[in-house]
């Protein structure tokens, strides 16, 4: 029994050691700018390269886009199929799990094929139109996460019951959803919105591929030609991972809760 | 019976610095069922899983047939166990739950499959033996653990609140259908749950548990009846309380609704004008026209209850209230609300409890 | 509370059963009971998923069996059994196997130490929270950050050298197989670790004192019940993590250029400057990759339909 729990501390450092080092080496490579003193340079330097700028805002600004789409996709559909459709759940549900059975990679090339400039749909003949695919892309991408977030909100607070009571209370189909189902989804919503962030900020594959400098190629970039760079992009990446999951988390704890009896 | 099968020698367990068990003495007989009954937070789970072996005790003595047992791992006890939620392995069918601690116990196959055979026929499930845990429903995934526990032949058979997941109907007919097995294997059997009813039906023997002591340890009859403290009167079935006051402690005589009444039970520590509580049965107060009893008051009938089989009228008599049981008759129907009726109660029916 | 163990908690359930059987059944029997607000509410869903999704996919899997002027082929799909190709795929294969098997036997390892191994409940809640994020800390920086650490300059690198006088790359070349499978290991592990945690959770206290009752040790309740009860999920969850490192280029790509060659960067390569000289054996290529993550999946799917339904 005792030597039951000196293996779990012994499997627990290891692997804390494991996912430790690599951060606190990355944090510590990235001081090593100047050789004689450790400093925050190299981050001064990314932070204050133009291209920087430009590649993580306009990153901001297509994973926002991302967001808006998505849920305005996602919330009457998830709704609807709780409400209104459950036979369809397994088709809608199977649907949202294809951008995790079909690699982002195959995506996008058949987006290239699909979209080009001598296409029916030339997305890709403009800048405008290849940034509507790129934010599309990324709705593909966030949709798993996005759609079980949302679904999982209207799960706990009970649509149906919830709709109903509603109706008897005499509210029509608009209040209700402004005025009874929103503000009870909004802590999902905001979740699926920050799991969206988390992903498409770093992304690389696709945006490479449509030609777009978002912060994922310009890391790439970086990595290509800098030494110490890298690590601080690394560190800042990891930070905004941390921080889009820790809102998470708090949001976790607002989130309403019914009883139910299923 | 000669000498006890099992002992519990002054058991004592606490949780985090809370006790829960206090020093409890019990003495079990071979072949006995015995039933640990009382409110949850108790300790009466927590007695049959030291006898289990899955909770040590602080200190005190679990002995069985003479050897304490203290030191042995569960499964080394040869005790068998059914759980409250079942417990059936969700990846065996049911002749391999069954047949599981004979594996273990290394019995060759042609004899294991004879047993499991012999148990599924005494549990009525023959031909399920292919069927999985999640293709039964409670009562029979229940009747499955008590054949897997009971496979391997164990000297004591425990029984941790197995009725309490199940239907009202079918926890009836299981616990008719347990006690019939232990009764043709006689297996002695520890059965624990915080059903009074179903504890009375089903046990040779009682113990009522309170706050980690056992308050009393009697046959059914004796502990319904006689109830030795206050917590086993009301834990028990239902009470009636009727306020009286005490007219002369020496002679046990009290005064209750303008007579004095002889009670046999009077404790003599009580002093003479003193405020009592006398208790009864609902079944011990009859409606008394004609007939004389020791205690006669009149009342109205506040409500009327019709049972079946049983009528339970309440009366309203001023400052008290009592409820009464009447067994149906086809012939008379109850009084109606709000009729004046007239109550009898034999003194000898009446207990005096301290607290 | 993770997004990756929340959504295979979705694939496990109605959808396994649901689209064969069901649509099977009647497919369009929903058309009649669809009201107007309906088809408002789910149409753009449906036309997004057909435009961006289906499509897009199913036009890869048809340019697989063309030729340049659009003629029906099998000599993509023959192309495929070239040297280059196969190396590829055999390199994919490797990397995706090694880091599923290695983050499979860590994770549960670790899960089953910060829930069984009776360690204080902050380090569980803990562990669970950061692996939530490191699961999703993948791509581009997660290979700086490996760099900085094993890299020729990285930090364990030089301690080695330094305090041991013992070079790591003359063994240990973080540009190589192992080193991408080791920086693979990075998702993979917390990956494994979010979606086995509620199967081990699932593993009734019960189960354990039943057969301790029966006579079984420990080793014997491990053998008998608990490994086979995890047995679907630990098959399911391996599918799940071969399917998440095949699809994977990023990691690789910032970590190695193009000095490893797995099947993603040389598809990336071919999107990019056509290096095979036929489109078409780029859309082949692609097709091999969706035939062998979708067959993982699927192998998740049908485990984990039968894991729900013993745990029921």
């Amino acid at each position: 029994m005792k030597q039951g729990k000196l293996w779990s501390w012994v499997i627990f450092i290891l692997g804390a050691l494991y996912f430790l080092v690599p951060l606190y080496a990355t944090f510590d490579f990235s001081l090593h700018i100047r050789r004689d003193h450790l400093s925050f340079d190299a981050y001064a330097n990314v932070l204050n390269d133009p291209r920087f700028q430009a590649a993580f805002s306009y990153s901001l600004i297509i994973g926002a886009a991302a967001i808006v789409v998505g849920l305005l996709l996602v919330v009457p559909a998830a709704y609807y199929v709780r409400l209104r459709a459950p036979h369809l759940r397994p088709i809608i549900e199977f649907i949202t799990l294809l951008p995790l059975i079909i690699p982002a990679i195959i995506l996008v090339f058949g987006y290239i094929r699909m979209y080009n400039t001598s296409s029916l749909i030339p997305l890709l003949g403009t800048n405008f139109g290849s940034d509507v695919l790129l934010t599309l892309a990324y709705v593909a991408l966030a949709l798993p996460y996005m759609y079980r977030a949302v679904d999982t909100g209207l799960r706990t607070i009970d649509v149906q019951t919830l709709t109903e009571a509603a109706n008897i209370l005499g509210a029509n189909q608009a209040t209700i959803i402004a005025r009874v189902i929103f503000p009870n989804i909004i802590v999902a919503v905001l979740s699926g919105a920050f799991l969206t962030l988390a992903i498409v900020i770093g992304e690389f594959t696709i945006a490479s591929l449509l030609n777009r400098q978002v912060f994922g190629v310009y890391m790439q970039n970086v990595g290509a030609n800098r030494a110490y760079e890298p690590s601080a992009l690394a560190v800042i990446s990891f930070v905004i991972t941390w921080g889009a999951m820790g809102m998470i988390q708090l949001l976790a704890r607002f989130a309403p809760k019914t009883a139910r009896l299923d | 019976m000669a000498e006890e099968f099992l002992r519990i020698d002054k058991l004592v367990k606490s949780f985090g610095g809370i006790p829960v068990v206090k020093g409890v003495d019990l003495g079990f007989n071979k072949g006995e069922f015995v039933s640990l009954l009382g409110p949850s937070g108790c300790g009466k789970t927590t007695i049959l899983r030291m006898i289990a072996g899955f909770e040590r005790p602080d200190s005190g003595r679990i002995v069985v047939e003479g050897n304490d047992i203290a030191h042995l791992q569960p499964n080394q006890r040869k005790i068998g166990m059914v759980f409250q939620a079942y417990a059936l392995f969700p990846n065996m069918n049911v002749a391999e739950n069954v047949g599981f601690g004979l594996k273990i116990a290394g019995m060759p196959r042609p004899q294991r499959e004879a047993r499991v055979e012999e148990m599924l026929k005494l549990i009525g499930l023959s031909g399920y033996d292919k069927r999985f845990p999640f293709e039964l429903s409670g009562g029979q995934q229940q009747r499955v653990a008590l054949a897997r526990a009971l496979a391997p032949s164990p000297r004591m058979l425990l029984l941790d609140e197995p009725l309490s997941a199940l239907d009202a109907k079918i926890r009836v007919s299981l616990r008719e259908q347990i006690r019939e097995i232990q009764r043709e294997l006689g297996i002695t059997t520890v059965f624990v749950t915080h059903d009074q009813e179903e504890a009375l039906s089903i046990s040779d023997r009682i113990v009522v548990l309170n706050a980690g002591s056992v308050e009393q340890f009697g046959q059914p009859f004796e502990i319904y009846n006689r109830p030795q403290t206050k917590f086993v009167a009301t834990f028990v079935g239902q009470l009636n309380t009727l306020n009286a006051t005490v007219a002369n402690a020496g002679q046990k005589t009290v005064t209750v609704g303008g007579a004095t009444v002889t009670i046999p039970s009077l404790p003599a520590t009580l002093r003479d004008g003193e405020a009592v509580a006398l208790t009864m049965r609902p079944e011990a107060v009859s409606l008394a026209d004609g007939a004389t009893r020791d205690i006669v008051l009149d009342g109205k009938v506040a409500e009327v209850h019709f049972l079946g089989s049983v009528i339970r009228l309440k009366v309203d008599l001023g400052d008290n209230a009592i409820s009464l049981d009447t067994f149906n008759d086809q012939r008379t129907p109850p009084p109606p609300h709000g009729a004046p009726v007239r109550i009898g109660i034999a003194s000898s029916d009446v207990l005096v409890l301290g607290n | 509370m993770n997004s990756v163990s929340s959504v295979a908690d979705t694939a496990a359930g109605p959808v396994s059963t649901g689209p064969v059987a069901r649509v099977g059944g009647n497919p369009f029997r929903f058309l009649t009971t669809l009201r107007p607000g309906d088809i408002l509410a789910i149409a753009p869903f449906i036309l997004f998923a057909l435009l961006f999704l289906v499509m897009p996919t199913l036009g890869l899997v048809v340019g697989a069996f063309q030729d340049a002027n659009g003629n029906f082929t099998f000599d993509n799909i023959l192309q495929l059994g070239g040297p280059q190709i196969v190396a590829s795929f055999w390199i994919s294969i490797r990397v995706s196997a090694a880091s599923a098997v290695l983050g499979a036997l860590i994770g549960l390892a670790i899960a089953m130490a910060i829930i069984r191994g009776r360690l204080p409940e902050f380090i569980r809640s803990s562990v669970m929270t950061f692996s939530g994020v490191a699961s999703n800390f993948a791509g581009i920086p997660l290979a700086f950050a490996f760099l900085a650490t094993l890299g020729r300059l990285g930090l364990v690198t030089v301690l080695f050298k330094t305090l041991f006088g013992f070079d790591l790359t003359r063994s240990f070349n973080i540009l190589s197989f192992w080193g991408l499978t080791v920086t693979y290991l990075y998702f993979q592990i917390p990956l494994m670790i979010l979606i086995i945690a509620p199967a081990i959770d699932g593993l009734k206290k019960e189960w354990s004192e039943a057969a301790a009752t029966l006579g079984a040790t420990r080793f014997q309740f491990w053998r008998h019940v608990g490994f086979p009860v995890l047995w679907p999920n630990l098959l399911g969850t391996l599918s799940l993590l071969f399917a998440n490192a095949f699809g994977a280029i990023a990691t690789a790509y910032a970590l190695t250029g193009s000095s490893l060659n797995i099947v993603p960067i040389l598809l990336y390569a071919q999107i990019r400057g056509d290096v095979l000289h036929n489109p078409g054996l780029g859309a082949a290529l692609a097709l091999g990759m969706i035939v062998i993550t979708a067959l993982a999946n699927v192998i998740y799917l049908v485990v984990r339909t039968r894991a729900e339904r013993w745990l029921k």
